[in-house]
């Protein structure tokens, strides 16, 4: 036997902590075989099959895009599902849980102050038509170029790496944070929407765009890029225009009117009967 | 205020200068605060010391006299250095902070190009011109006197 | 008072001050490679030098723009740090009147200061 063919181990560290007990986290140290293609979180289900089951942390799609398994992996945050062991450069892997939230128990962290923030900023279609919203009866029109404007941010999962980097947020409880205010930036450019001035009663205090100084890490960690500190300085120069009263308010997409002299095709067939 | 209901885990002040293997703009961000507060330091002191030149070149030259000497000198340097690298950085982030210079949305297709990749010509751009004043800065004060 | 006016006039600020303090920056420790407003040669911080430029109206003006353009540039600076760090609010309020209690007293120095330089600087060369 060569040593090439002994088989490679990595060794995790893994911050647990318990709520039950008084004591603070703490590293425990795991070894385990690698394999060709493992990524950090089957690196986890490895440990909790076969060695430690009491490690707890969220996860669930195993394919970066349900956005639960965020946790802080040497020295950034990131999509445990999304980083290869082999792509670390290391064979040692530090997995703390996403910092700037409190601890819920191992890996898993607290996320409901963020997803306040992110509900205080009304991410949702807002427009004055209410009952077309409730029951509609056509589409909106929106452009390709008009969806393009805010497509980008629309990719968000949530997975809070962004507010784990933000600076900011690493004292600041009363800053939205990255994620609500690229979602906030994501529905005020959407043209069907009509929602500026009620985000903006949040917007223009503390909570807002302000306390951003680009240091740009969201952006850095963000593991589909969304680029939410592109979407806070677009945000913040709607902001600053608003003030300045050079922003042009645009009334929000019409419903497209169906046209009433028009007829079938004769070679499209009509569509089957429903099923259900 | 929000209530919590775990073990607290926020990095404080520890996370403005340092959070984990962060990037250059993250020390931008850390140099630019720290700039600012020396400058502004910097300006008390000299708002008061400099009120003495309305009571009358006796008072100015006295007060000018205690500040003078080596030490000073140097300490008068790192404001100045202090002051081009929060001028030149902060004209880039005046611009940056309302839309400019961080380019549309676009597609994120990978590798992910973000608002950090349009800033980095530009930030390289305001480094170069940072130093050529710190080294003209430097020539004044200490070569050419 | 809304971040979204105190920001706008925050960044507003710092170009003036860009623009003012560049000048300042230059005239006083660039003399040797530009020599530019001190007119007795010598070092800038000369009496002769102060004096020649506390009697052009520009100076005198534009002091005090910087002065209280750089206060607010500033200390609206510092608040900002210092809320970042989650005070509560009553040490916030503390925080903000602290904060424009010590900006008024050194703009209402610094504006004295300019002012009777002004005159002080006008007299000398009269009498």
């Amino acid at each position: 036997m060569t040593a090439d063919s002994k088989p490679k181990t990595v060794l995790y560290r893994v911050l647990r902590f318990e709520p039950e007990g008084s004591s603070n986290p703490r590293w425990q140290e795991y070894t385990i075989p690698y394999t060709s293609g493992l990524t950090v979180l089957d690196g986890l289900w490895v440990i909790k099959e076969g060695v430690d089951p009491s490690l707890v942390w969220r996860s669930s799609c195993r394919m970066g895009i349900c956005g639960s398994c965020g946790m802080f992996i040497n020295g950034l945050p990131r999509l445990s599902c999304n980083t290869q062991i082999s792509e670390l450069g290391s064979s040692t892997v530090e997995v703390a849980p996403l910092p700037n939230f409190d601890i819920l128990r191992d890996l898993v962290p607290d996320l409901g102050p963020m997803f306040d923030h992110h509900q205080a900023l009304s991410p949702f279609i807002l427009r004055p038509d209410r009952e077309e919203l409730e029951k509609p009866t056509a589409e909106y029109y929106q452009s390709s170029a008009e969806m393009e404007r805010y497509l980008q941010f629309s990719y968000c999962i949530k997975c809070a790496s962004c507010i784990a980097a933000c600076p900011t947020v690493a004292t600041d409880p009363v800053y939205s944070g990255p994620m609500p205010l690229a979602q906030a930036q994501r529905y005020n450019t959407d043209t069907r929407d009509d929602g500026f001035d009620i985000r903006k009663l949040a917007l223009r205090g503390p909570q807002g765009p302000w306390r951003c100084h680009f240091a740009g890490e969201c952006s850095r960690v963000c593991p589909k890029g969304v680029d939410p500190a592109k979407a806070i300085q677009l945000l913040r120069r709607d902001l600053v225009a608003d003030y300045l009263r050079l922003r042009r308010p645009t009334p929000p997409a019409a419903v497209v009117e169906k046209p009433d002299d028009i007829a079938r095709r004769p070679d499209i067939p009509e569509a089957p009967p429903a099923t259900v | 205020m929000l209530e919590s209901r775990g073990h607290p885990n926020r990095l404080g002040m520890r996370g403005w200068l340092f959070g984990g293997r962060w990037g250059p703009d993250r020390y931008l961000y850390s140099l630019h605060r720290i700039t600012g507060l020396g400058l502004l330091l910097y300006f008390a002191m000299h708002i008061i010391l400099t009120s003495s030149r309305a009571l009358g070149q006796g008072a100015w030259e006295e007060s000018m006299a205690r500040v003078s000497g080596p030490l000073f000198v140097i300490g008068e340097y790192l404001v100045f250095v202090a002051f081009a690298f929060h001028a030149i950085n902060g004209l880039r982030l005046a611009l940056a902070e309302v839309g400019f210079g961080v380019g549309k949305p676009i597609e994120p297709i990978y590798p992910y190009r973000t608002a950090l990749d349009e800033q980095r010509p530009i930030v390289v751009v305001a480094m170069i011109l940072v130093a050529l004043l710190i080294v003209v800065g430097g020539l004044d004060f200490f070569v050419w006197h | 008072m809304q971040d979204q006016k105190l920001w706008t006039w925050h960044l507003a600020a710092g170009l003036v001050i860009l623009v003012l303090l560049g000048l300042h920056m230059a005239i006083m420790h660039l003399d040797a490679a530009l020599g530019i407003f001190n007119p007795s040669g010598g070092h800038p911080i000369d009496w002769a030098n102060v004096v020649a430029r506390g009697q052009t109206l520009f100076f005198s003006v534009t002091y005090v723009l910087l002065l209280g353009v750089a206060l607010f540039h500033g200390l609206y600076g510092l608040r900002n740090i210092l809320l970042e760090l989650a005070p509560g609010p009553g040490l916030k309020t503390a925080i903000s009147w602290l904060l424009i209690i010590t900006g008024v007293a050194l703009f209402v120095l610094g504006t004295w200061a300019a002012w009777k330089a002004h005159q002080v600087a006008l007299g000398g060369v009269l009498v």
